[in-house]
C-alpha cells in the first residue's frame, strides 16, 4: 500500500465535471499521469467524448486549470465502460460523480471490483456524510475509504479537506495528506464527518445571513459588499460578488441540503429562507458570471459596457452604484470599528459578522480538531485574510460577547471559555491557540515547514530600513523580507540590498530573497517615478536607474550564493531581482513578467541584459547572432507574463535548474536548502561577453512591429517603446564582429528608459495605470 | 540545342506545419525519401545521374550545410552524383528545373534530378536569423515586405473584394478534395516512413470550406484588410521531385517521358506587388515558345494567396477552368521550396493525363519576381 507522497505514482479521477476534470488537471501539474474517466454519453461516435471534452476546455480556460499546456499530456482520457480496469494501476481513485448515494454506491462497487488492494478511494462529495458513502459496503473499501474534498478551481484553492472514519486504515489520511501537502501544495485540514465539514458549513451560514440580512435591512448590493468586504479582511467581492464568481444556482442546492442535514437545534435553521429573487434571478438565465451575470451584470445594450446590480428589493436592474457609507470609510481594515459604527453599515456589519462568527464558535468542536483548522479552512477556502477566531481576536473577545448578548444572540460555549483572553496569544515568541478544553496549545507547523512569520516573532531583524528587512533564519542563511506596498520597489529597497550584501558577507553563507506578502514584488513605485517625472527630477530617476543596476549586479556577483524565492506576482523590477539570483526556488503560483512596456518603459535594471544572456545560453535554442535577441524582443516587447512558475521556465524568465515548491508554506525552507547546498564551493559568475547584431537586428523588430500595426495588434506608442527595446536588444549599432560587455547593455537600457521616461506617452501610460491599475492602450 | 523532357514526378504528401503528420520529419529525411521514391518509379539509372538539384527558400538550420549534397547521400545515390541546393524562394525548386534544361542544353549533362524542400514547421519562414540591411530598408522597405502585405497591396490595385477572394478559395479546395476522393494523387505521392507510421495522404485540404466558414475569419495582415489565413496559402511542410532528362537519354534508356520543355522565363516586378509575378514571366515565356495564352491546356498557377492567384488569370487572360484543375496551393499547401518542381511535374501529369499541347506552371515570389515553364505534350 502507498505511505508517502512519492508513493502515488498514479491517479484516477472518475468525473470529468467541473470539479473532477479541475482535480486531474492539478494532479498532472504535480508531474503525476492521471486517467480521467467518465460515461459514454448515448449514441456517442467517441466513447470518450466527455473526458476529452473537459480537458480541451480546459486548455481554454482562464485562470488556467493547468500550470503549462504541455502537463495536459499527463491525462489520459476514458470512459468508465471500457476503462475501468484501468484504475488497477492507480494508488489514488479520486470520485467526482454527481452527488446522489445510490450512483456513488454503484460506481464504488465498481471500482472494488478492479482497484489494487490497498489503493485508496476517495470522495469529492461535499455534501453527503462519510458515514452514508460507505454504508452497505464491504468492509475492506471502508477501509481504504476517505473524503477529499477539493475547493474550486482546485489549482488555485489552497484547502483540502479530509474527512476519515473510525474504520479508515491507519496511514490513509497520511500518505493523500502529504501527497497533497508536497506534490499538490495543499493545507489539509482533517475534518470530522459532520454536514458541509468545516469550510462550507460556516460559509453557507455566512453567506446566508449575510445575504438575508441585506434583503431584511434593504441595502443595496453595493453597500453590503463593501461592508463584507475590506473591514473583515474578506476579498472586495464581498458576498453577493462571491455568489456571482461560484454560481447563483449552486446556492440553493447546497443551502437545502444542509438544512437537510443539520441537527434541528442548529441555528441555520434559524436563517435559512429560499429566496424568491434567487429562485427568480437563475430561471432568468442569471447564474451568476457563467450566465447572463448574477447579482451584478454587465449591460452592454447601445454598445457600451455598464456595469448593473440588482436591485434586492424589487429584483431590477439598474446602473451600479458605487457604495459610500462613512462606517466603511472610517473603519477601513478595523473589524471592530466596523460594528461599533451606528449607521446602516455598522448594524449589518454587526448583523451578520456577529452570528457568523459565534457560528465559527459553535461549530467548532464538532467540525474541527482545533480553531486553527477552522480559520485555515476560512483563509484557504473563502480567501479570508483572517480566520474567524483571528478575527474575534481583533474584535476583543469580550467586545463580541457583549455584542452578541445585546443583540439577543446565544453565546456559544467556546465563546464563554475564551472570556477575558484571546483565541491566540504569543509567548516568548510562540504562538499558542486556545484549545477546546480553555488550556492553550503551540501552533505546531507541519514537518520541514519554515514561515518568516514565526521567526519575526521570536527574533530581532539583522538590519533594514523602513523598506526591506533581513532576518537570520538559521544554519548561516539570511532571509531578505521586502515589505512595502505590494512590495514596490524603491530607493530604501535597493540600500536594503546593498546592506544585506554586506551583512551576509561578513556574517552569513548564503542570502534568500523572500517575502510572506500576496506578492513577491509588483515591480518598481510607479508612483515616485511619476512625481519625479512631473517636477523634471532627470538627473535623480536617471540616478534611481543606475543605481538599481548596480545594485542587482552586485547582488549577482557576490560571493556567496543567493537564491531567489518567490510566490504570487514577480513583474518589472520584481522579475529582475530574480533575474540576478544564482538560483530561484518559486512556488508553482508564481506570475512573472518583464511588463514595463505596458507602462511606456523598458526593463532597465538589467532585465534585458539578463534575457539576451539567458537565451544566449540555452544549449537547446537556435544559434546565430539574431536567435537570443528575437526571443527577448518578443518575450518583453508584449509584456509576457508567465502564468506559473511552470511556464516561467518556458520562457527563462526561471532556469531549467530552478526549482518549483507547489506548497506556498514549504517554499522559505526549500529555498534555504537549495541555497545551503550552493554554498561549498561556491564562485561567483563569470561576466558574460555578449555578440549582437546591432542596427539589422534593430530593422527587423520595427519590421516586426510594424506588421502588428498594421494588423491593429499594436499602437503608435506601442512602437515607439517597442522602439527603444528594438534598440537595446539589438545591442545598439555594434557590429556582429565586436563585443559588448554587461556594462555596455546596462547602458543601453539606461538610455532608452530615459529618452522614454522623458516622453508624454509614457507618463500617460504611468498615470493611467496608478489610477485605474489597467495598462494605457496609446 | 538539346530538348529536355519531364520522365517523371513524386512528392510526399503536403502536411500542415506544426500540426500535421510531417512535423516531426527532418526535411533532408522527408527529401531523401521523396528523391528515393523517384529513382524506383522511374526506374532511372542512379550511376547516370549528373546532380541532384534541389530547391529550398531558406536553406538553413536542418536545411542547411548544402543539404542536396546530403540529401544524395540519404537517398542512396552513388557518390559520383552532385548535389546543390537553389534559392529563389518560391521559385527555388521550378529553378532547379530551369537549370537543368540549361545544363542539358549546352551538353552539361542527361539526367538529373531536380527537387525542392521546405519544412515550414522546423525551419521558419524568415530563417533563424533574419538580419535586413538597416539602409536598404530606410530607402526601400518595400524589399522586405512581408507576403501578406503584397497580398493586400495587390488586392487593393485590382479590386479584389474579400468574399471573391474567398470564392476562390473555396473552389480551389473543392477541386482539391474531388481529386483526392478520386485518387488522383496517388501516382505522385511517395508514402513517407516517419517515427509514427506511414504518411501517404495530404493533410491540407479541407473539404468542409465554404464561402460561409471562411467569411468568420479576421484578417490576418491588416487590421481593415481583406486577406485571411483562409485565402493565404497554409504554411506547410513536404517535398516533390521531377526527373529531368535529355529527350535522347529517354528514348534510348526505355524511360517514359512525360512532357518535353518548350521555354522558361524569370522577371522581376515591384516588391510590394510581387503576386503578380507571374504575368511577366509567363509573358516572357509564352513568347519565347511562340505562343499564346490561348495556347494553353493546361495552367498550374501557385496559389500564394486567392488575391495574387485572380489577378494573375484575370491579367494574362487564362480560361480559370483550365487553372488548377486539381486544387491549388491555397487547399494543398505551399512547402516554398518544393512547390516550383510540384507545379511543373502537375503540370506534365495532367497534359498527359486529360491530353493537349501546351501547358503553363507559373509562380510568383517575394521580393517582385515571377517564373514561368512551358511545357509540350509528347
Amino acid at each position: 500500500m502507498p505511505k508517502l507522497a512519492k508513493d502515488i505514482k498514479q491517479v484516477a479521477v472518475i468525473g470529468a465535471g467541473v470539479m473532477g476534470a479541475g482535480i486531474a488537471a492539478h494532479i498532472a501539474n504535480s508531474g503525476t499521469p492521471v486517467l480521467l474517466l467518465d460515461i459514454v454519453p448515448e449514441g456517442a461516435k467517441n466513447r470518450n467524448a466527455v473526458a476529452e471534452g473537459a480537458v480541451a476546455k480546459m486548455l481554454k480556460t482562464d485562470p488556467a486549470p493547468f500550470m503549462s499546456k504541455r502537463v495536459a499530456k499527463l491525462i489520459t482520457c476514458g470512459n468508465i465502460e471500457d476503462d475501468l480496469d484501468k484504475i488497477a494501476k492507480c494508488d489514488w481513485i479520486i470520485e467526482a460523480v454527481i452527488e446522489r448515494l445510490d450512483i456513488k454506491q454503484d460506481l464504488y462497487r465498481k471500482i472494488d471490483a478492479v482497484r489494487a488492494k490497498g489503493s485508496v478511494v476517495s470522495s469529492n462529495t461535499s455534501t453527503i456524510p462519510l458515514a452514508t458513502l460507505i454504508d452497505g459496503m464491504d468492509e475492506s473499501f471502508a477501509q481504504d475509504f476517505i473524503i477529499t474534498h477539493f475547493f474550486n478551481p482546485p489549482r488555485y484553492m489552497r484547502l483540502l479537506e479530509l474527512v476519515g472514519s473510525g474504520k479508515t486504515r491507519d496511514g490513509v489520511i497520511d500518505t493523500i495528506a502529504d501527497f497533497a501537502d508536497r506534490k499538490l501544495g495543499k493545507t489539509c485540514v482533517t475534518c470530522h464527518d459532520a454536514p458541509g465539514f468545516i469550510a462550507n458549513r460556516l460559509g453557507v451560514y455566512w453567506v446566508q445571513a449575510a445575504m438575508t440580512e441585506a434583503m431584511d435591512r434593504n441595502l443595496t448590493v453595493e453597500e453590503a459588499d463593501s461592508v463584507i468586504g475590506r473591514p473583515f479582511g474578506i476579498p472586495k467581492t464581498g458576498v453577493f460578488g462571491l455568489m456571482d464568481l461560484v454560481g447563483l444556482d449552486l446556492m440553493p442546492h447546497v443551502q437545502s441540503s444542509m438544512a437537510g442535514l443539520l441537527d434541528k437545534s442548529d441555528p441555520f435553521h434559524a436563517i435559512y429562507r429560499e429566496s424568491e429573487l434567487v429562485s427568480k434571478l437563475i430561471a432568468d438565465g442569471y447564474t451568476g458570471r457563467k450566465g447572463k451575470g448574477g447579482f451584478y451584470r454587465l449591460n452592454r445594450d447601445g454598445g457600451q459596457k455598464v456595469k448593473e446590480s440588482v436591485d434586492l428589493q424589487t429584483g431590477e436592474f439598474s446602473k451600479s452604484e458605487k457604495a459610500r457609507l462613512s462606517s466603511v470609510r472610517d473603519a477601513g481594515k478595523d473589524p471592530r470599528k466596523m460594528m461599533e459604527a451606528s449607521d446602516k453599515g455598522g448594524q449589518y456589519g454587526r448583523a451578520v459578522m456577529g452570528k457568523t462568527l459565534a457560528y465559527a464558535a459553535y461549530i467548532a468542536e464538532s467540525a474541527a480538531n482545533s480553531i486553527v483548522d477552522v480559520d485555515d479552512a476560512m483563509k484557504l477556502g473563502y480567501a479570508w485574510k483572517t480566520g474567524p477566531f483571528e478575527l474575534i481576536d481583533a474584535i476583543g473577545v469580550d467586545a463580541l460577547i457583549s455584542m452578541l448578548t445585546e443583540d439577543g444572540i446565544e453565546v456559544p460555549a467556546l465563546l464563554k471559555k475564551a472570556a477575558g483572553k484571546s483565541f491566540y496569544k504569543v509567548e516568548d515568541g510562540d504562538l499558542y491557540y486556545l484549545g477546546f478544553d480553555g488550556t492553550y496549545a503551540k501552533v505546531i507547523r507541519p514537518d520541514g515547514v519554515i514561515l518568516l512569520e514565526d521567526i519575526k516573532r521570536k527574533s530581532e531583524r539583522v538590519a533594514g530600513n523602513r523598506a526591506a528587512s533581513l532576518w537570520d533564519i538559521g544554519d548561516g542563511v539570511a532571509c531578505l523580507e521586502f515589505h512595502t506596498k505590494m512590495n514596490a520597489l524603491d530607493s530604501d529597497v535597493l540600500g536594503a540590498i546593498k546592506t544585506s550584501i554586506r551583512t551576509v558577507k561578513k556574517q552569513f553563507k548564503a542570502l534568500v530573497i523572500y517575502n510572506e506578502g500576496s506578492n513577491f514584488s509588483a515591480g518598481a513605485n510607479l508612483g515616485l517615478a511619476l512625481f519625479a517625472a512631473n517636477i523634471a527630477a532627470w538627473p535623480e530617476i536617471e540616478n534611481l536607474v543606475e543605481t538599481g543596476q548596480e545594485t542587482y549586479k552586485a547582488l549577482k556577483y557576490s560571493p556567496f550564493p543567493v537564491v531567489g524565492a518567490p510566490s504570487g506576482l514577480a513583474l518589472g523590477g520584481g522579475c529582475e531581482v530574480l533575474l540576478h539570483c544564482d538560483a530561484v526556488q518559486a512556488h508553482g503560483e508564481t506570475y512573472i513578467g518583464l511588463v514595463e512596456p505596458g507602462v511606456g518603459l523598458i526593463p532597465a535594471w538589467g532585465g534585458c541584459k539578463e534575457m539576451i544572456r539567458r537565451w544566449a545560453e540555452n544549449p537547446k535554442f537556435v544559434k546565430g547572432p539574431m536567435a537570443p535577441s528575437a526571443k527577448a524582443f518578443e518575450i518583453i516587447s508584449v509584456a509576457t507574463v508567465a502564468k506559473s512558475a511552470m511556464e516561467a521556465k518556458e520562457n527563462l524568465f526561471f532556469r531549467e535548474s530552478d526549482g518549483i515548491t507547489m506548497n506556498r508554506n514549504r517554499l522559505l525552507a526549500d529555498a534555504k536548502e537549495r541555497a545551503l547546498s550552493m554554498v561549498d564551493g561556491y564562485e561567483a559568475p563569470e561576466e558574460f561577453t555578449y555578440r549582437l547584431p546591432g542596427e539589422a537586428a534593430r530593422v527587423a523588430f520595427e519590421m516586426a512591429v510594424d506588421g502588428f500595426h498594421r494588423l491593429g495588434k499594436a499602437t503608435d506608442y506601442d512602437r515607439v517603446v517597442a522602439g527603444e527595446l528594438a534598440k537595446v536588444l539589438a545591442g545598439g549599432d555594434t557590429d556582429v564582429t565586436e563585443e559588448l560587455s554587461e556594462d555596455d547593455i546596462l547602458e543601453l537600457e539606461r538610455e532608452g528608459f530615459m529618452r522614454l521616461v522623458r516622453n508624454e506617452g509614457t507618463m500617460a501610460r504611468v498615470e493611467h495605470m496608478l489610477l485605474t491599475g489597467k495598462p494605457l492602450r496609446n | 540545342m538539346t530538348n529536355a523532357v519531364i520522365a517523371g514526378y513524386v512528392r510526399s504528401p503536403f502536411t500542415p506545419a506544426r500540426k500535421g503528420a510531417l512535423a516531426k520529419v527532418r526535411p533532408d529525411d522527408l527529401a531523401a525519401q521523396v528523391v528515393k521514391g523517384l529513382v524506383k518509379k522511374t526506374g532511372i539509372d542512379p550511376k547516370a545521374i549528373e546532380d541532384l538539384i534541389l530547391g529550398c527558400a531558406f536553406p538553413e538550420g536542418e536545411q542547411g550545410f548544402n543539404v542536396a549534397r546530403l540529401i544524395t547521400f540519404l537517398a542512396d545515390l552513388p557518390r559520383s552524383v552532385g548535389g546543390v541546393t537553389v534559392n529563389r524562394f518560391c521559385g527555388s525548386s521550378m529553378q532547379s528545373i530551369h537549370q537543368a534544361a540549361g545544363a542539358i542544353a549546352i551538353g552539361a549533362g542527361d539526367v538529373f534530378i531536380c527537387a525542392g524542400v521546405e519544412s515550414m514547421t522546423r525551419v521558419p519562414m524568415m530563417g533563424f536569423n533574419p538580419l535586413p540591411n538597416p539602409e536598404l530598408y530606410k530607402t526601400m522597405p518595400e524589399a522586405y515586405m512581408g507576403m501578406g502585405d503584397t497580398a493586400e497591396n495587390v488586392a487593393a490595385k485590382y479590386k479584389l473584394s474579400r468574399s471573391d477572394q474567398e470564392a476562390f478559395a473555396v473552389e480551389s479546395h473543392k477541386r482539391a478534395a474531388s481529386a483526392q476522393a478520386a485518387g488522383k494523387f496517388v501516382d505522385e505521392i511517395i508514402p513517407i516512413q516517419t517515427k509514427d507510421g506511414v504518411v501517404s495522404e495530404d493533410g491540407c485540404i479541407r473539404a468542409e470550406t465554404t464561402a460561409e466558414s471562411l467569411a468568420d475569419l479576421k484578417p490576418a495582415f491588416k487590421a481593415d484588410g481583406v486577406v485571411t489565413a483562409g485565402t493565404s496559402s497554409p504554411l506547410t511542410d513536404g517535398a516533390s521531385a521531377v526527373l529531368v532528362c535529355s529527350e535522347e537519354y529517354a528514348t534510348q534508356n526505355g524511360l517514359t517521358p512525360i512532357a518535353r520543355i518548350k521555354s522558361v522565363a524569370v522577371d522581376g516586378c515591384l516588391p510590394e506587388i510581387m503576386g503578380i509575378g507571374p504575368v511577366g514571366a509567363s509573358k516572357k515565356a509564352l513568347s519565347r515558345a511562340g505562343l499564346s495564352a490561348a495556347d494553353i491546356d493546361v495552367t498550374e498557377l501557385n496559389e500564394a494567396f486567392s488575391s495574387q492567384a485572380m489577378a494573375s488569370i484575370s491579367d494574362l487572360g487564362l480560361d480559370g477552368t483550365k487553372v488548377n484543375i486539381d486544387g491549388g496551393a491555397l487547399a494543398l499547401g505551399h512547402p516554398l521550396g518544393a512547390t516550383g518542381a510540384r507545379i511543373v511535374g502537375k503540370a506534365a501529369s495532367i497534359l498527359k493525363r486529360d491530353g493537349g499541347k501546351y501547358a503553363l506552371a507559373s509562380q510568383c515570389i517575394g521580393g517582385g519576381q515571377g517564373i514561368a515553364t512551358i511545357l509540350e505534350a509528347m
